[in-house]
């Protein structure tokens, strides 16, 4: 039995927007995941060491970083499936977050963006009296529950390109959330939320490459969302010029 | 407005799929027997129908250039703003005396 065999090499992000990996080695355990690394790192080896997690089981979205170039959640991910036998796991911070410190990652412009895309219910000044009887098999109530099960990892707006070159591009995440609202039948924000998704950088900005869709850990398609927005506000800008 | 650059930009683009395959097509079968430019600027003279089409073209190319380049400046650039929405409206009327020049030329000629 070889050293790799027993002991992972992990290379760990230390500083913020400059720094360098620290490696460390850490015993092999059968269904070990990444965040237990993270954290046998932190308890065994070095205190200073900082990250973020909270309920371990994908229900929070706080312990998501980049895994071997691939930004994922941490406490569902196995070092198993993303490292093979010989094979050394990277772990860096969000990309397109500012890095408070090591793994941990500021995600107010994240949770800024959502307001900005409206993305909260709108009673609307009149709220109904009574409860909405909402029909599970109408198309607006399973476009919305096709995106309604987002925790806010951050991994879709990591993974976006656009976000990356547009700092104000609303992103994924925050347009997902808008399009759940848009489909909800007693949200009263109407075109008030449109106007809001297709600003300069709104939903039009959105170029496809999917990547949110790819990475996201709860198999939710953003890109979709993206694309109901852009054809509803097509939709209603030509109801108005006709 | 975005929406509106957004349905502008795709609503050429369908115009240009078109226009550029009849485009193409025209100057394949065009020269296919070895017309002299002579003889096409003869048969285009005072030809309403080659100036229309050629003209929806122009148009076409004249809005969906800038709005691309506006994209791809906003990405990959810092330059925002009215700035480079009033270079892009300059571009955009640009695009479109050349093009509108050219087809008059070729329609007058």
């Amino acid at each position: 039995m070889t050293a790799t065999d027993t002991m992972l090499a992990v290379d760990v992000w230390r500083g913020a927007e400059s720094g360098s990996f620290q490696q460390f080695a850490i015993p092999r355990r059968a269904h070990q995941t990444v965040l237990d690394v993270v954290t046998e790192i932190q308890r065994e080896h070095d205190g200073t060491l900082s990250y973020r997690f909270a309920c371990r089981v994908g229900m929070c979205g706080s312990c998501a970083m980049v895994v071997n170039g691939r930004p994922r959640w941490t406490c569902r991910t196995r070092v198993s499936d993303v490292t093979d036998a010989g094979g050394m796991l990277r772990l860096e911070p969000l990309r397109n977050f500012t890095i408070v410190k090591d793994l941990a990652v500021d995600m107010t412009q994240f949770f800024d963006k959502w307001k900005d895309a409206k993305g909260y219910f709108e009673a609307g000044e009149q709220p109904a009296a009574d409860f909405a009887v909402v029909a599970p098999a109408t198309p607006e109530r399973q476009a919305a529950n096709a995106g309604i099960e987002c925790i806010g990892c951050g991994v879709c707006y990591s993974a976006c390109d656009v976000v990356a070159w547009d700092k104000d591009y609303l992103g994924p995440a925050a347009l997902n959330r808008a399009w759940t609202l848009v489909n909800d039948v007693r949200d009263q924000a109407g075109d008030a939320r449109l106007a809001a998704v297709s600003g300069t950088s709104g939903c039009q900005a959105c170029h496809t490459h999917m990547s949110c869709t790819a990475f996201c850990p709860k198999a939710i398609a953003p890109t979709y969302s993206i694309a109901g927005l852009k054809r509803t506000v097509l939709r209603r800008g030509l109801r108005r010029i006709m | 407005m975005t929406a509106v650059l957004f349905l502008a930009q795709r609503a050429t683009a369908s115009v240009l799929a078109l226009a550029v395959v009849v485009h193409l097509a025209t100057i394949l079968y065009a020269v296919r027997g070895g017309l002299t430019a002579g003889e096409i600027l003869g048969r285009t003279h005072g030809n309403v129908g080659f100036a229309l089409f050629y003209g929806m073209f122009v148009a076409a190319v004249a809005i969906h250039a800038p709005i691309g380049l506006r994209n791809v400046l906003r990405e990959w650039t810092p330059w925002r703003g009215r700035s480079l929405d009033i270079a892009l409206a300059l571009y955009f009327l640009l695009l479109l005396a050349l093009g509108g020049r050219a087809v008059f030329a070729v329609f007058s000629a």
